[in-house]
């Protein structure tokens, strides 16, 4: 699937992988960033998610949106994408974006100045998340990539998409270890959620049935350090 | 003692009612000196501690003092208002309760008194709740789980308006604990509702009974005590050491060697109980039992994993002496009905002095017979160990635990239970708490930030202050926001976390799980090992051999296979660490020639050889030996400490020596040693004092050192679980569904990340950090062991490996290594694909 180009060396870390022939870097830190279309694609923020828990009772710590803006202000300093692409679950609820603090909100505002920034419409979240700049869209079209927040039933090369919290699961001697991850097979990635409370779905479960090619899934496991590409014979469902 | 009886008839006459004395002659029997002791005591209005081994009558010496009582009660007039519960019984199993309300109907009958005796349990109907709220029996057996259900609910003052008397059954059990705890809060909240309260506690012979005299009663004034009344004597316990005629071991848990000559114990015994250290040993033991079962003996195997139904049928075959042996793992995994049992077989070492008493005392119920008991050491230093812990038997040493501090996780649970009971003045609350012994020293600011923290999180962000939970109303009191906090609270009550586990359910060999429903449930296993296996391993459970055919969504398939190399499951948290006690006692037999006549031969010859080859520790020394072996450079440690502390050390050493470039690549840790292993020459650099074994085992290595390695470790994010669901942070369950285990566990291990990074001091990772200390990081033992050893620290340099490192080094390899599941692991997984794929 991967151009034979030349390529540039990605950073620490990530790895370059090709998705329906567009060259993307896989980063550990759970982004994809095309560097010919200077595009960053972040998935399941679900920011204020801790305040949506505690409306019902439940008073978890409520640092979750600050942590998650702090991460994702780390990769677009790395990276100084012209556009940001934000794959829906942006808000883990429709009122989140009027919840959120004010200093997360200018924090916010902050990574937004000076590039195209879209929030694909997710089901947490279909509608534009109050008072914040940006444009809402259902999906988004760039050269070969469709951008959508749930991967269409039928196969469509070149979907990326979010929605499942991806992660996968191995057993090297007798030890189990999971993590999150990209789960890709050449056409069509899955990325990962981002957002510090998200938890995740092994690319084993029912939910991803006919959604890859079995005989090329590959799952890109993130790393303390970097990405792991393990293949779909490695890998264990739970 | 042969005056006693004397005295206790006089005695009896004075205290107890006619009808009593009548039904205690009718049965030949006369009241015993501790029960009458107790019975006066109570009448005197005092609350009363009785301390008595198995079999001494403790329980109908319990509620002499309400059967009496109640006994002499008019009966109630139709018309008459209600009359609540006159006596409550707290024990800490279920099975127990049923069982004493069978015990104490018996005598109630049969005296004819008008007393009504119920449960109430997790097992009992909502309609038969119900109704004891609406008419209570006079006397109500619960579980401490049940009682802050009780308080909790709007009508808890009423409910308990008449109560006189608190029975405690199994009390040196309940104190160690979370749940020990709760129940000191709730009687603190009993107190409050009727401030004559007496309570009666009875226990298994403790080290400390005064800690538990405290916890019986008030402490306001500070340092009251219940009175105390301790039944000893009982006859004296035969205990031997196993002498085998086979090789002991140097290493390993299962005992194997011995399984011939346990087995010839069961033939020559009536009925024979064997306790094992955990449930894996209980798997494997009950394995090879039936491997030398020639004569197929009736052998069955009890511990908590196995399902309940498998349970009740092993506890009723035994109760009607219908089997010769049972494999066991703990005497509170048991249910209550005890045979004749005319042998305890312990496999392994007791690992503490008392333990070994109580479940010997089970042998037999009626105590003026000796029991007898064979202890059958896995390994040399277990040998060392039961030696150890035999003598200290006769001696009647005690080593059970402290009792720490009570948990802020479980403080918090309280006060919103007392919330949704009744509005509460903090000033109040605060007091009454400071009445219960574990929080007597509790300051009013923590008290302060455990109430914000019910209310709103505690968060130094004040973000959620729209969705507090209690609220301060005008009137200065505490008050439940709204009616759904209430019945919340009341589905995750309690302090008893269980691990992630899944059903193990039987199919068709080689079906799919989805293809057929399955057959039956034979137990749980924990999630952690099942995730471990692929399809068709094989692995020991319930006494099979278990072929693994799948998961689906809470159950694990399994068909019968036949298997050599079956793998046994791990289960956390089932093995107890060496007490400091019998360690000590371990080291000053080391130091002592003359008393290695007592041991098998073949032991004493390894300690001289160790004498020999190297030195034995001193006992108050810390003998540390390093020695080159392959390419590898070694350091072994003798502390005597237990695993649980030897681990935090191997830790905390590892990085140490990293620092000073040893480059240490791993350690291993026993019950009593800890080994460590290195590129670099680690003997020379100590010699060199680059650096000195002291700086090395330096005190300061628990500030710094500690809180950068607790900082990441899964240690501190599973106890950071276990406060988040007690502390009720995190719901253990939600009306209409169960959260498993893994939603859970993945949710609390990303909240702590969060909270770790913004909020290091917050109220919750002080509670986690305090519990780990004393629980499975055991820092406190580390921290008395660090300064005990403080220039007594003997170095030896070796050639070679020495005797007396033999057991640890076989280890190496062998133990399950805990941390976090590493990147490594990804890395070789993901080297095999690129090799396969031939892109590198």
């Amino acid at each position: 699937m991967t151009r034979a180009l030349a390529m540039p060396v990605p950073p620490a870390g990530a790895d370059f992988i090709g998705i329906a022939g567009e060259r993307a870097i896989c980063d550990r830190r759970g982004v994809l960033y095309f560097p010919e279309l200077r595009l960053l694609a972040v998935s399941d923020l679900h920011l204020e998610k801790g305040s949506s828990l505690a409306r019902r009772g439940t008073l978890i710590p409520p640092y979750d949106t600050g942590a998650t803006l702090l991460r994702l202000q780390a990769v677009i300093a790395d990276y100084q994408p012209a556009i940001v692409i934000s794959l829906g679950d942006s808000f883990h609820d429709g009122g989140g974006a009027a919840r959120m603090h004010s200093s997360f909100r200018e924090r916010l505002e902050g990574l937004m100045v000076g590039r195209d920034w879209f929030w694909v419409a997710g089901n947490h979240d279909p509608d534009a998340p109050a008072d914040l700049p940006g444009e809402t869209v259902r999906e988004l079209a760039i050269g070969s990539l469709l951008f959508r927040h749930e991967p269409s039933a039928v196969r469509v090369e070149g979907e990326v998409a979010g929605h499942l919290h991806p992660c996968a699961r191995i057993v090297q001697q007798g030890r189990s270890v999971r993590r999150r991850c990209f789960a890709g097979d050449g056409d069509r990635m899955i990325m990962p959620a981002f957002g510090a409370y998200t938890g995740s779905l092994n690319v084993l479960d029912r939910a991803y049935a006919g959604l890859f090619r079995r005989e090329t899934l590959m799952a890109y496991m993130l790393g303390a350090e970097r990405i792991f590409a393990i293949s779909h014979a490695m890998l264990r469902p739970g | 003692m042969t005056e006693q009886p004397r005295l206790a008839k006089q005695n009896a006459a004075v205290h107890l009612p006619e009808p009593f004395l009548r039904w205690f002659a009718e049965k030949g029997w006369s009241p015993r000196a501790h029960q009458i002791e107790l019975l006066a005591t109570a009448q005197a209005g005092q609350s009363v501690l009785l301390i008595a081994p198995t079999g001494a009558g403790k329980t109908l010496a319990g509620f002499l003092p309400s059967l009496t009582e109640l006994a002499g009660r008019p009966r109630k007039k139709p018309g008459q208002a209600r009359r609540g519960i006159h006596t409550l019984y707290i024990s800490p199993l279920k099975a127990l309760a049923v069982d004493i309300e069978r015990n104490l109907g018996k005598p109630v009958e049969e005296i004819g008194l008008p007393v009504t005796i119920e449960t109430r349990t997790g097992d009992t109907p909502a309609h038969k709740r119900q109704r004891q709220k609406l008419a209570p029996p006079d006397i109500l057996l619960t579980t401490p789980e049940q009682l802050a259900l009780l308080i909790a609910a709007p009508d808890a003052r009423r409910f308990f308006e008449d109560l006189h008397y608190v029975v405690l059954d199994e009390l040196h059990s309940l104190v160690t604990s979370k749940r020990g705890h709760l129940l000191s809060l709730g009687l603190a909240r009993l107190r409050s509702f009727v401030p004559g309260l007496q309570t009666i506690g009875l226990s298994a012979t403790v080290a400390e009974p005064d800690e538990l005299r405290r916890w019986l009663v008030s402490q306001n004034p500070p340092g009251g005590m219940a009175e105390l009344i301790v039944v000893t004597g009982g006859a004296k316990p035969e205990i031997s050491i196993l002498d085998s005629e086979e090789r002991v071991p140097w290493a390993g848990h299962s005992a194997r060697y011995a399984t011939p000559e346990i087995y010839s114990e069961i033939k020559r015994h009536k009925t024979t109980l064997l306790f094992v250290n955990t449930r894996s040993q209980a798997e494997l033991l009950f394995q090879e039992l039936w491997r030398v079962n020639e004569d197929t003996l009736p052998i069955a195997l009890h511990h908590g994993s196995l399902d309940v139904a498998q349970r009740r049928r092993v506890e009723k075959a035994m109760g009607e002496n219908a089997l010769r042996a049972i494999v066991a793992t703990s005497t509170l995994d048991l249910g209550i009905d005890w045979g004749d049992v005319d042998l305890v077989v312990h496999v392994g070492a007791p690992k503490g002095a008392s333990r070994l008493a109580q479940r010997i005392g089970r042998a037999n119920h009626r105590m003026d017979e000796p029991s007898k008991a064979i202890l059958i050491p896995a390994n040399r230093f277990e040998v060392l160990e039961c030696r150890a812990a035999l003598d200290a038997n006769y001696l009647g040493a005690q080593d059970t635990p402290p009792l720490v501090n009570g948990g802020l996780d479980v403080l918090a649970q309280h006060v919103l239970g007392c919330a949704c009971g009744a509005p509460f003045l903090a000033d109040t609350l605060f007091e009454e708490v400071r009445t219960a012994a574990p929080y007597a020293s509790l300051d009013r600011p923590t008290f302060d930030r455990v109430v914000d923290f019910v209310a709103t999180g505690g968060y130094a962000l004040k973000n959620y202050e729209r969705y507090a939970r209690i609220r301060l109303t005008k009137d200065g009191l505490w008050r439940v926001s709204n009616p759904r906090i209430a019945q919340q609270y009341r589905l995750n009550v309690g302090t008893i976390i269980e691990v992630p586990a899944l059903n193990v359910r039987y199919i068709k060999a080689g079906s799919k799980g989805s293809a057929s429903r399955g057959g039956r449930v034979l137990g749980k296993i924990e999630e952690a090992f099942l995730e471990t296996l692929t399809h068709g391993d094989t692995f020991m459970f319930a006494g099979k051999v278990l072929r693994f055919e799948g998961i689906r969504e809470n159950e694990c398939f399994v068909s019968n296979a036949l298997g050599i190399d079956a793998k046994v499951p791990y289960y956390g948290g089932g093995k107890f660490p060496l007490s400091t006690y019998l360690a000590e006692q371990v080291r000053i037999m080391l130091d002592d020639p003359l008393r290695w006549k007592k041991l098998p031969e073949q032991v004493a010859d390894w300690l001289r050889f160790q004498a020999d080859k190297s030195v034995l520790p001193k006992r108050d020394d810390l003998l540390i030996e390093t020695f080159p072996r392959g390419n590898r450079h070694y350091l072994v440690a003798y502390p005597f400490e237990g695993r649980l502390a030897h681990q935090t050390l191997g830790m905390l050493l590892t990085r140490r020596l990293d620092r000073t470039g040893a480059r240490p690549l791993g350690f291993v840790a026993t019950d009593y040693a800890l080994a460590i292993w290195s590129l670099a020459d680690m003997g020379r650099m100590f010699r060199a004092k680059k650096p000195s074994l002291s700086e090395l085992f330096d005190q300061d290595m628990l500030g710094d050192d500690l809180e950068a390695w607790l900082a990441g470790s899964w240690l501190l994010k599973r106890t950071f679980r276990n406060c988040a669901l007690i502390s009720g942070l995190i719901e253990k369950r939600h009306p209409g569904q169960e959260k498993s285990g893994r939603q859970v566990t993945v949710s609390t291990d990303l909240i702590y990340d969060v909270l770790r990074s913004h909020e290091p001091d917050h109220i919750l990772l002080q509670a986690t950090r305090a519990d780990a200390a004393t629980g499975l990081l055991d820092v406190s033992r580390l921290a008395e062991m660090l300064s005990r050893i403080q220039g007594r620290i003997v170095h030896k340099n070796l050639e070679q490996i020495s005797p007396l490192a033999v057991p640890i080094m076989l280890e190496i390899g062998k133990m399950p290594v805990h941390g976090e599941a590493d990147d490594t692991l990804l890395m070789d997984a993901a080297t095999l694909v690129e090799e396969a794929m031939g892109t590198k």
